[in-house]
């Protein structure tokens, strides 16, 4: 059944991706761990995640996509998802959003939310007697897990703040390294979904400042965590790397935050755009460990090898079948765009790297695209001198440009001795204008 | 001397200059007032072979700063952007301790005509213009710096409106023709541009790219830089081609090495200048106080007969 609905879904979708090709964040695909190009399954993409951040994704599928009933399937399960939790702020959200169109059993149901309400005071007021009891009695421990459990009270219901500010207390009841790396934890998550990830890059600091309680699994953790961070932080380069290291010990164990694949295609992607050959190769595609979340995305990894063989129109190819799916992607959506020309830059300045004369026509081919755009791509790249060429219009090809270097230290020589010329004489001629000013302010002493 | 007729006064001041200056190098009283002659004359040659003259000693700042100001004027309106730019810049950067009008004036041609010359300008002052002109300098200036952002940006049509909008405060200024030439310039820095990333274009692309209206007027454009010698290029008139050229300059010649060492040899005068002012100020009395006030009271291994405190 879910078969059918997928064909025809697809074949649906088929028709509104070419129309609506050029728009931004208005497609419904994404990767999934089946091949792309088709609509994103929100159950298997749901599937991946747990916690808050599958409501958040699944929220934000509902917005960003073009489609009406990807949406209300989203909202949908976003709804189920909350009513297994406690947060009503979130629940009253969602039925808006659903606005009835669900029927019946999807509506605002205040009974649920009024006990769940009501529920969540009396369990505030116990926590706050406990921790009470426990600062009196000062015992370090049970003060920080009372903190520790406010905190998971305010999380589950949504006050993010107040939830920040409660794990962080528990600093200062922390005696042990495995206290520290959970608060650690902890606080990541929590900044994680309010989307402030300047305090991820500290706490994965903090947290690995104490290498003994890490294990390999807290390790690539906090990895994953710090490219995130990274990530937001456009520093491209540096996230790759992170990101690459993250051993495959992650596993499922992350789920409240990232996936596997997330790690393979943010990885994938930002390497891809920022990495040199030799590092792409020795990095990544050599990258036993990488390896493994690789298999998760196997079009990332297509994409990767069909970039450093070269063969740019199916690389090209593969990049604007997942793009419509990664704009749907909470952390990835507003980097697309960048990543994408550069990865585009990279392809074209590779493509005339080794040749002294290429014929633009057979580039436009290879690159799949029309004469003229390629020209002015170019163009662009020529000013700013990431290429080395000239082109030559009329023919329609493209000469690599050596600089000559003597005529250049020519050049440079004589300039250098205009300027110096010029420097010492105005310089001379201002040291006399101060002496005689000087003079004038000596006679005048005497 | 200004009879109405300034002409008659240029031979005269001519002689009257050269028999007055003990050497090529000082600056008299009379320069400026024959600068300001060869102005009011339009006889720009003359005053441009007094140009020539390095100056190297000044009596009176005032002279100098006029002396600049309408040097300047004179070179540009002979075209050499280059000296001008020189003489300008002294003006501008000269040592003064209030700001004089001549400065603020001076300032104003100095970017426009940075603008023509170089294509761009800067607006950080070098570290030894003197305080006072690096703060006030730009406030009485601000029409122009606006000039210099909207030519950065490299859309004629921006440069063309923002100079109509203007248009009166560049007339009082008496700026209007600068002005005009830095519009035009604008065309010649594109299109020298081009000649970086083409090897070959039609005639009908750089009209596009340079916001030109039609394929005749770029045409003259180009022609008209080569012949001036900015670019090089070939124009195929059979297809509308430009043909661009790298730089023929070998650098193998005997006037590329005539060039080079006489470059060589006005240097070698100049460090010889650097070295003597350098001796003669070690050896003046108010520097000998300061630096010997600084010196070490117990150096031992310096024990010789130069007092430690030298006062006059």
């Amino acid at each position: 059944m879910d078969a059918e609905d997928e064909a025809t879904g697809h074949m649906i979708e088929e028709e509104e991706i070419y129309v609506n090709g050029g728009e931004d964040g208005d497609e419904s695909k994404r990767h999934r761990p089946i091949i792309s190009g088709e609509q994103l399954d929100i159950e298997a993409y749901a599937a991946l995640y747990t916690g808050r951040t599958k409501i958040s994704r699944l929220l934000f599928i509902a917005e960003k996509c073009g489609n009406a009933s990807m949406q209300l399937d989203a909202l949908r399960m976003a709804y189920d998802e909350i009513k297994k939790g406690e947060n009503t702020q979130l629940f009253r959200e969602v039925v808006a959003k659903i606005d009835g169109r669900l029927g019946p059993n999807y509506g605002p149901d205040n009974a649920w939310a009024d006990a769940v309400d009501r529920r969540a005071e009396l369990r505030k007021e116990k926590l706050e007697n406990e921790l009470n009891a426990y600062r009196t009695n000062l015992i370090k421990e049970s003060i920080r897990m009372g903190y520790n459990d406010f905190g998971d009270f305010y999380f589950a219901h949504g006050q993010l703040g107040d939830a920040f500010k409660n794990y962080v207390r528990t600093r200062d009841y922390c005696t042990t390294s495995k206290h520290i790396v959970h608060m650690c934890l902890n606080a990541i998550l929590v900044s994680i979904e309010m989307g402030q990830f300047t305090h991820v890059t500290s706490y994965v600091s903090k947290a690995e400042q104490s290498q003994d309680a890490l294990d390999s699994i807290t390790i690539a953790k906090l990895r994953c965590t710090a490219g995130l961070a990274l990530l937001e932080g456009k520093k491209y380069k540096l996230a790759a790397r992170k990101f690459l290291e993250t051993g495959p010990d992650l596993g499922n164990s992350y789920t409240e935050v990232i996936a596997p694949q997330d790690v393979a295609t943010y990885g994938g992607l930002c390497a891809l755009a920022s990495f040199d050959r030799a590092e792409l190769k020795s990095k990544v595609i050599d990258n036993i460990n990488f390896r493994n979340f690789l298999e998760l995305v196997p079009e990332i990894r297509e994409l990767i090898n069909d970039f450093y063989t070269s063969h740019y129109a199916s690389c090209l190819e593969y990049l604007g079948n997942l793009k419509a799916n990664l704009l749907l992607d909470i952390h990835l959506h507003d980097h697309v765009e960048t990543l994408y020309e550069q990865i585009r830059n990279k392809a074209l300045i590779q493509y005339t790297h080794p040749f002294v004369s290429v014929d633009l026509h057979m580039m436009a081919n290879a690159f799949n695209t029309s004469v003229s755009s390629l020209e002015k791509e170019l163009e662009a790249l020529i000013t700013n001198n990431q290429i080395q060429a000239r082109i030559d219009s009329h023919n329609k090809i493209l000469y690599a440009r050596h600089a000559d270097q003597r005529n250049t230290t020519f050049q440079r020589v004589l300039q250098t001795g205009c300027e110096f010329d010029r420097e010492v004489r105005s310089m001379l001629l201002r040291a006399n204008l101060i002496k005689h000013e000087f003079n004038l302010k000596a006679s005048r002493k005497h | 001397m200004l009879l109405e007729d300034p002409m008659r006064g240029v031979a005269p001041m001519l002689t009257a200059l050269q028999k007055l200056q003990y050497s090529s190098e000082q600056l008299t009283t009379l320069h400026p007032d024959f600068l300001l002659l060869c102005l009011l004359a339009k006889c720009y040659k003359t005053g441009l072979s007094i140009l020539e003259d390095d100056i190297f000693e000044v009596d009176q700042p005032r002279d100098f700063f006029l002396y600049c100001y309408y040097g300047g004027m004179i070179c540009i309106g002979q075209k050499k952007f280059s000296k001008a730019l020189e003489l300008l810049h002294s003006v501008v950067t000269a040592p003064m301790s209030v700001l004089n009008a001549i400065a603020i004036e001076a300032y104003k041609k100095y970017i426009l005509v940075s603008l023509i010359h170089l294509g761009q300008f800067s607006s950080s002052f070098p570290k030894y213009t003197s305080s006072v002109a690096q703060r006030n300098l730009k406030n009485f200036s601000q029409p122009y710096l606006e000039l210099v952002n909207s030519y950065c940006t490299g859309k004629i049509s921006e440069l063309e409106a923002f100079v109509q909008a203007n248009n009166e405060k560049f007339e009082s200024d008496k700026n209007l023709g600068l002005v005009k030439q830095v519009v035009s310039s604008m065309y010649k820095r594109n299109i020298q541009r081009l000649t970086q990333t083409y090897l070959t274009l039609s005639l009908e692309d750089i009209a596009n790219t340079v916001q030109l209206n039609s394929a005749k007027e770029a045409e003259m454009h180009v022609l008209q830089m080569i012949q001036d010698g900015e670019i090089y290029a070939t124009i195929n008139q059979k297809d509308g081609m430009v043909r661009f050229l790298e730089d023929p300059e070998q650098y193998k010649t005997c006037e590329m090495i005539e060039l080079i060492d006489s470059s060589i040899q006005r240097i070698m005068m100049l460090s010889r200048k650097l070295t003597d002012m350098d001796e003669q100020l070690s050896c003046d009395p108010l520097y000998l106080g300061k630096a010997g006030r600084d010196r070490q009271r117990f150096d031992f291994d310096d024990f010789d007969t130069v007092p430690s405190k030298f006062t006059v």
